[in-house]
């Protein structure tokens, strides 16, 4: 048989999980952020690191904080999202949108990109170069928005890790990359810059999908590995944002985990383009 | 301790617990009603030809772990490279993209910890060969939560490092060599609940 009942420890988690709750509500109520729909099992972890950079014991010491240390919020709220990428992530996407949707975008006057959850900002940078290396910067205009305000600053900067550079190197390779990745930032000491100029069609804004609208009109839209964190009704309801987004014939990128599932409310507004991939299209017939 | 009762059984291993799982898969009988979750560290490239490799092994499937999919009993899910796995209060898998722990993405605490936030008593953990301390912290989680808790004996283990680190941290149930695991999932699959 398994073991005995241990009335401490499952106490214990019990408790734990009602300081989750509340701290998520104090989180809404106090400053209006809302994680209520986020899968919880990563969310405790991130919430248990948060206690723990904090310097407190418990799950439940969070919430004083929460309500009556404003200035803590940024930072709670930076802890709570999970900004982590690197240049030409999963380079094979980056090579099917060279090849396969940056022609596709390039039949329209004016292309706008929304890169919703752009994090620290390597995905901004990527897409900026390749759009410059397809001759197509002039005509777009990529908006990059995210609801953690610490990240855009951090993506606005441009300032990355050089240890990481053999990994966007092979990246930027494999991706189909024309030029030389070095062509595209400054090193110094153990950091790299990258261009400004690169940011010459970029916006940075805060939006937050779990609470905002539609952004632009957009005709590609990319947000990767942003779903994976969210309940179904959560995702079903960002994915409608992003097909009422988009113009006909426009283009979503989600992370090589996340898909347009069959069920979604909006399964049937989209095509696929490529499932290894995870591109959609807007049907050019909408609904 | 007998093995009955148990819903699901959580396995880590890194360096060195290929043979040793392969052969603890070959243990599991089927139909069983327990759900088995493989975490090693691997990278994402390798994971279907990992599943390739495991189900040679197992009569029961073995599938990549897929977000938001059921932790479904007779069935052995492993995790995929790049992402850290996790299992909701629902049984059902999570995937977070975030910073690799201890040098690993999956990572075997990640898994554990949150599996026996899940399934706490009727949960059996094995922590098997491995050349870095992953998985400890998980498995006292398991432990705490009053399942089951198992490691490679270190002396049979081609890295102890990994069992090693669990027995610094805490007391596991047992310590087995590679048959004796495979006689473990035996019972535990058969009398699984």
């Amino acid at each position: 048989m398994i073991k005995p009942r241990d009335p401490d420890a499952e106490a214990a988690l019990e408790a734990d999980d009602i300081a989750l709750e509340v701290f998520i509500h104090a989180l809404k109520l106090r400053h209006g952020y809302d994680f209520s729909e986020y899968s919880r099992a990563s969310l405790k972890r991130r919430a248990l690191e948060l206690t723990r950079k904090f310097g407190v014991e418990r799950l439940g010491d969070l919430i004083p904080s929460t309500l009556y240390e404003p200035a803590l919020v940024r930072e709670i709220v930076s802890h709570l999202s999970v900004p982590v990428s690197s240049l030409f992530r999963d380079p094979e996407v980056f090579l099917r949108l060279r090849e396969e949707v940056l022609p596709m975008l390039a039949s329209w006057p004016r292309i706008n990109i929304w890169l919703a959850g752009c994090a620290y900002g390597e995905e901004v940078y990527s897409l900026a170069i390749m759009l410059a290396e397809a001759g197509l910067t002039q005509r777009s205009q990529i908006y990059a928005t995210d609801f953690n305000d610490y990240a855009l600053e951090r993506a606005a900067e441009g300032i990355f890790n050089r240890q990481n550079l053999p990994e966007y190197r092979r990246n930027y390779m494999e991706s189909g990359g024309q030029a030389r990745l070095s062509d595209y930032y400054h090193a110094r000491y153990e950091l790299m810059r990258m261009r400004r100029e690169l940011l010459e069609r970029v916006v940075f804004a805060h939006h937050n999908l779990v609470t905002d609208g539609v952004f632009a009109e957009a005709h590609l839209i990319m947000c990767r590995n942003v779903l994976i964190y969210f309940t179904q009704p959560l995702k079903d309801r960002v994915l409608e944002l992003f097909a009422d987004s988009l113009v006909r014939g426009g283009f979503l990128v989600l992370g090589n985990k996340e898909a347009l599932s069959a069920t979604s409310p909006v399964a049937d507004r989209f095509e696929l383009v490529s499932a290894t991939d995870r591109i959609y299209r807007l049907k050019r017939d909408g609904v | 301790m007998s093995e009955s009762g148990y819903a699901a059984l959580a396995i880590g291993g890194s360096a060195g617990s290929l043979e040793v799982l392969c052969g603890i898969l070959e243990g599991l009988v089927s139909p069983t009603r327990l759900a088995v979750v493989v975490c090693l560290h691997t990278a994402s490239r390798e994971i279907g030809e990992l599943c390739t490799v495991l189900s040679r092994h197992s009569a029961l499937p073995v599938i990549e772990a897929q977000e938001s999919a059921a932790v479904a009993p007779n069935q052995v899910h492993v995790a995929g490279g790049g992402y850290h796995l996790l299992v909701e209060r629902a049984a059902t898998f999570a995937l977070c993209a975030g910073p690799r722990i201890q040098y690993a993405r999956p990572s075997i605490d990640v898994l554990f910890e949150s599996m026996a936030d899940t399934y706490r008593r009727r949960l059996a953990g094995m922590l098997l060969s491995g050349a870095n301390g992953d998985g400890a912290a998980g498995l006292r989680a398991i432990h705490r939560l009053g399942g089951l808790t198992i490691v490679q004996s270190p002396e049979t283990a081609s890295a102890p490092e990994m069992p090693q680190a669990a027995l610094k941290l805490f007391a596991p149930d047992r310590q087995n060599t590679p048959d004796q695991l495979i006689d473990a999932v035996r019972g535990i699959s058969r009398l699984a609940r």
